[in-house]
């Protein structure tokens, strides 16, 4: 008995028990066959075609008008059949797109991920989350033999893959000039000559670059358009903003960037994020910069890779598990 | 036995014509019922097409066989402005988002070989057969 013979024995066999009794038990393995055919890609019109030849069987005499009121079904199923098997080719081929933007986001992944690096007497809190499968958001730190370290927060104005292809581009810029590393000004006047000459002129990209020397336990940093960080004042025990001057990435040649500095005193934090974490939206509507002060005074015992995460953790849940934007968030903290 | 036909397309009703040559002569060569609905949609599909984008052109039917199997070909050509982008029609969604037709892709899936041959400003050739199981 092949495939064919067996589902139609077994349709029978339903079908026969449901005529003589109309119980909801045999409904139930009605239900339970035709989530075998669907499996099995039986397609509507064969559905129809196995229904008809068992009525035929078990009633030979049906009469000739409704033996071809099933042709006529028969003819309507087949364009349901049309569009079933359109269905399963497009599913199909969604599976494989998604497949690859996994892999594409794996690869973003190892390429961005730079190592949150260990220095003695600074803690440092990293957390990035893309808002899809890509992010548009970056960020990455560098350790030299001084122990100085380097942080780059960078975020596309766009969401998804052009702007984690864009994303790798910056990363590879900033590779390839390791000796600015120390002046935070021309990392950003680099950036934007490349940013200018390669990327289409409506995709723009904020960032915020700063450096921390331990030698002189000072934080040098400039800023392109970025949303301005926090800097943690400990023993005012007040929060300011870090103010930067500078156009965003991308839109002028000739662009310069002013530098800052300040000196971190102990338990004094300097506080980076992307506007994924300012445009969180809850059901009140945006989150205030000062609920996101709050959230970091609330933390503000624990370690600063705790911090981040429970801020974002809050976010998170604020926003119903849904973020909207990509979501970057990097505290530094001199150690005493 | 009649076992090959052509019918011109021109207007709705050459449609009819070729569904209903193509109906007999699977229903002769011993398609069963779901194949044959299949059979003539994929008929009637290829010559809306013709009427649809070529103004006019044949769809023709025969019999076919092939080491002791036998199968239903269509082939339907037409000299009308051609198809540029041949890989673009035979995706899925291309043709039939917003309209109701099945497009190739649909066609093809309906039967068991399909070629489509086309050159700008000159026509298009569409060979497919179903094969008698």
């Amino acid at each position: 008995m092949d495939d064919r013979d067996l589902q139609y024995q077994k349709y029978k066999a339903i079908l026969e028990n449901y005529l003589e009794e109309q119980s909801e038990q045999t409904l139930y393995k009605g239900q339970q066959f035709s989530r075998k055919m669907i499996e099995q890609k039986i397609s509507p019109e064969e559905a129809v075609s196995l229904h008809v030849s068992v009525l035929e069987e078990l009633f030979p005499d049906i009469p000739e008008q409704l033996k071809n009121s099933y042709d006529f079904l028969l003819e309507m199923m087949i364009g349901y059949g049309f569009a079933y098997r359109e269905h399963q080719s497009l599913r199909s081929r969604q599976q494989q797109l998604e497949s690859e933007i996994e892999i594409a986001a794996n690869m973003q992944q190892t390429l961005l991920a730079g190592d949150k690096p260990e220095v003695p007497n600074l803690d440092i809190g990293a957390i990035s989350k893309p808002a899809q499968k890509m992010s548009g958001d970056y960020y990455h730190f560098v350790q030299d033999e001084n122990d100085c370290v380097s942080v780059a927060i960078a975020d596309v104005i766009g969401k998804g893959i052009p702007a984690a292809l864009c994303m790798s581009m910056i990363k590879y810029t900033m590779d390839s000039a390791p000796e600015q590393r120390m002046q935070p000004g021309a990392v950003l006047e680099n950036l934007n000559r490349v940013v200018e000459q390669n990327v289409d002129p409506n995709m723009f990209i904020t960032m915020f670059y700063g450096l921390y020397d331990p030698r002189v336990h000072s934080f040098y940093y400039a800023g392109a358009g970025h949303e301005p960080g926090f800097f943690y004042d400990a023993e005012k025990d007040e929060f300011e903003e870090l103010f930067t001057r500078g156009l965003v990435l991308g839109v002028s040649k000739k662009t310069s960037y002013q530098e800052y500095q300040r000196v971190l005193n102990g338990n004094d934090m300097v506080i980076m994020l992307s506007d994924g974490v300012t445009e969180c939206r809850s059901t009140n509507g945006f989150i205030e910069r000062d609920e996101i002060v709050a959230l970091i005074r609330k933390y503000i015992h624990l370690s600063a890779q705790e911090i981040v995460e429970e801020v974002y953790r809050e976010l998170e849940r604020l926003q119903e598990f849904e973020l909207r934007d990509d979501f970057t968030l990097v505290i530094l903290r001199r150690e005493v | 036995m009649n076992i090959q036909s052509c019918v011109e397309v021109r207007n709705e009703w050459d449609i009819v014509k070729a569904r209903q040559s193509g109906r007999n002569i699977a229903k002769e060569l011993g398609f069963g019922t779901v194949d044959q609905a299949r059979i003539t949609t994929a008929i009637s599909e290829l010559a809306r097409n013709i009427y649809l984008y070529a103004g006019n052109g044949a769809v023709a039917i025969e019999r076919v066989e092939n080491g002791g199997k036998f199968g239903l070909k269509i082939e339907a050509s037409d000299s009308g402005p051609g198809i540029k982008d041949i890989r673009k029609v035979m995706e899925d969604g291309f043709t039939t988002s917003g309209g109701l037709g099945a497009g190739l892709p649909g066609v093809k899936r309906l039967m068991d070989e399909f070629t489509i041959d086309s050159k700008e400003n000159e026509g298009t050739v569409i060979t497919s057969i179903k094969w008698l199981r």
